[in-house]
């Protein structure tokens, strides 16, 4: 196993073709801004406003989505985790994977804190409430905030993936921990004190066909992103590798020549 | 030699190490003390203080840990020495139980004097009833820190900027604890007007936790620790 020639078999010439598109990556870019079309379409002009909410409602095509797609590349990123270390290859294939797909869920994570408050200052008149759910929210999103960090600590890339593979799979002890201990908090101290945005009223067809779009929308926007950052990182890995090789070779000539 | 036996030699160097160069009783339980007034300084009014002393408590404690995991792993990094241990062969699960079982001496020690300025300092009162789940529960946050500190102090030792990234690691990570401490020192104390009965269900939150990184962290920690390839 060696540090600096890690296999990228599908790495590409950087010669031939600059980026990291394909022409598969290309269409799902365009069924991407088509289905973002569409939700625009469906969440600002063709869904009713809420008898509750009024036109705060629109909000949540955007807050739903973004945090379950949070989640999924959370769910992604500690299942890579687990197939680096525990694969017998431990391919750091797994690793970037893992790294972007955690990169993008933060992003999406951020995104759902934002679009909360600012539903949340609308609808309960506060940015915050100290309810369980938000808490633990907040409490994944800096987690992953420092998982991110583990990431640039330095190192080879080597070192760098079982770093940061094991700090992975300790997230998945870590979480279910606070959230636990966060719910036992609060439901000491007092009751929900908010109404459950969802539950219990029942949804008009053409709200949760907006969500569905929603949803289908930012799937496909973190399916794109997934496959663009991790072709990105494998190639920053080859330029690190590269310019390491190259530096010896300068070394090596400098000491022929004198 | 048994993994027991590792741990045992390794705390008690841990420990020597820290009774010589006197770093707890010099500037980690006066930095506490120290915190103690400045939250006095920020929540100017007796029964403000009184009603959440528990929580200072254990906000204190959380900062003291920062320091002292800085510490423990300070002076294995600074010669290489956790290198050498690795080198040497040593089991990593027992480097941390050792790590792990002088880090909570050391927080035992702290947490003690700590509860005695919250006495002294914000009125707080132990009652006689509430000893029991009082040692009970500074013995098992005791545990899920100083499992947590050690296995984040390993991961970041050797690296510059460990000083900044500890803290974004840990803190998160041990909220259940600052959480279930408080209540059940809350419970203890009988803050509030809490019920001494309330406090047990944190116990076994606590308990969960410290067995969960005990575990995990042992198992984790070789793989973090170790620098090859």
């Amino acid at each position: 196993m060696t540090t600096t020639s890690d296999t990228l078999t599908d790495a590409p010439a950087p010669a031939r073709r600059r980026g990291t598109g394909t022409p598969a990556t290309r269409a799902l870019g365009i069924a991407t801004i088509v289905a973002m079309g569409w939700l625009v379409a469906f969440g600002l002009g063709f869904s009713p406003a809420d008898r509750d909410q009024e036109e705060a409602v629109r909000i949540l095509y955007v807050h739903v989505p973004t945090v379950w797609l949070a989640y999924l590349a959370f769910v992604v990123a500690a299942l890579c985790s687990g197939l680096y270390l525990f694969t017998k290859k431990h391919s750091l294939g797994f690793d970037r994977v893992a790294g972007a797909s955690a990169e993008i869920g933060v992003v999406f994570m951020a995104l759902t804190l934002v679009s909360g408050m600012l539903w949340g200052r609308i609808t309960w008149g506060v940015f915050w409430q100290w309810d369980a759910r938000l808490t633990t929210t907040a409490f994944l999103f800096v987690t992953y905030v420092g998982y991110l960090a583990v990431r640039n600590l330095g190192g080879s890339h080597r070192q760098r993936a079982r770093r940061s593979a094991v700090i992975g799979l300790l997230a998945v002890v870590e979480i279910p921990l606070v959230h636990f201990s966060v719910e036992m908090w609060r439901s000491l101290h007092q009751e929900a004190s908010v109404a459950n945005p969802t539950g219990g009223t029942k949804m008009d067809g053409l709200m949760l066909f907006s969500l569905f779009v929603g949803v289908v929308a930012f799937t496909l926007l973190y399916v794109w992103l997934l496959l663009h950052r991790t072709r990105g990182m494998a190639m920053q890995d080859l330029i690190e590798d590269r310019g390491l090789d190259s530096a010896l070779a300068d070394r090596r000539s400098e000491g022929a020549m004198s | 030699m048994t993994r027991w036996r590792i741990a045992r030699l390794i705390a008690r160097k841990d420990l020597r190490i820290e009774w010589r160069s006197r770093v707890l009783i010099n500037q980690v339980l006066p930095f506490a003390g120290v915190t103690m007034v400045m939250f006095a300084f920020a929540l100017d009014a007796t029964s403000v203080l009184e009603r959440v002393a528990p929580g200072l408590i254990w906000l204190a404690t959380l900062f003291s840990l920062l320091i002292l995991v800085q510490r423990s792993f300070g002076v294995e990094a600074d010669d290489g020495a956790l290198d050498a241990l690795r080198v040497a062969g040593i089991d990593p699960i027992g480097i941390f139980w050792g790590k792990a079982l002088a880090l909570a001496v050391q927080l035992a020690v702290l947490e003690i004097v700590l509860l005695v300025a919250a006495i002294l300092l914000y009125g707080a009162v132990v009652p006689l009833g509430g000893v029991v789940l009082l040692v009970t529960t500074l013995v098992t946050a005791t545990g899920g820190l100083a499992c947590v500190g050690t296995l984040y102090g390993g991961l970041t030792a050797g690296f510059s900027g460990r000083e900044t990234l500890l803290p974004l690691l840990v803190l998160p990570v041990v909220a259940p604890v600052l959480i279930g401490a408080t209540r059940a020192v809350e419970a203890a104390l009988g803050t509030g007007g809490v019920a001494l009965s309330e406090g047990w269900p944190w116990i076994g939150l606590l308990a969960v936790f410290a067995v969960a990184f005990g575990v995990g962290g042992a198992l984790a920690f070789g793989p973090l620790i170790d620098e090859s390839n």
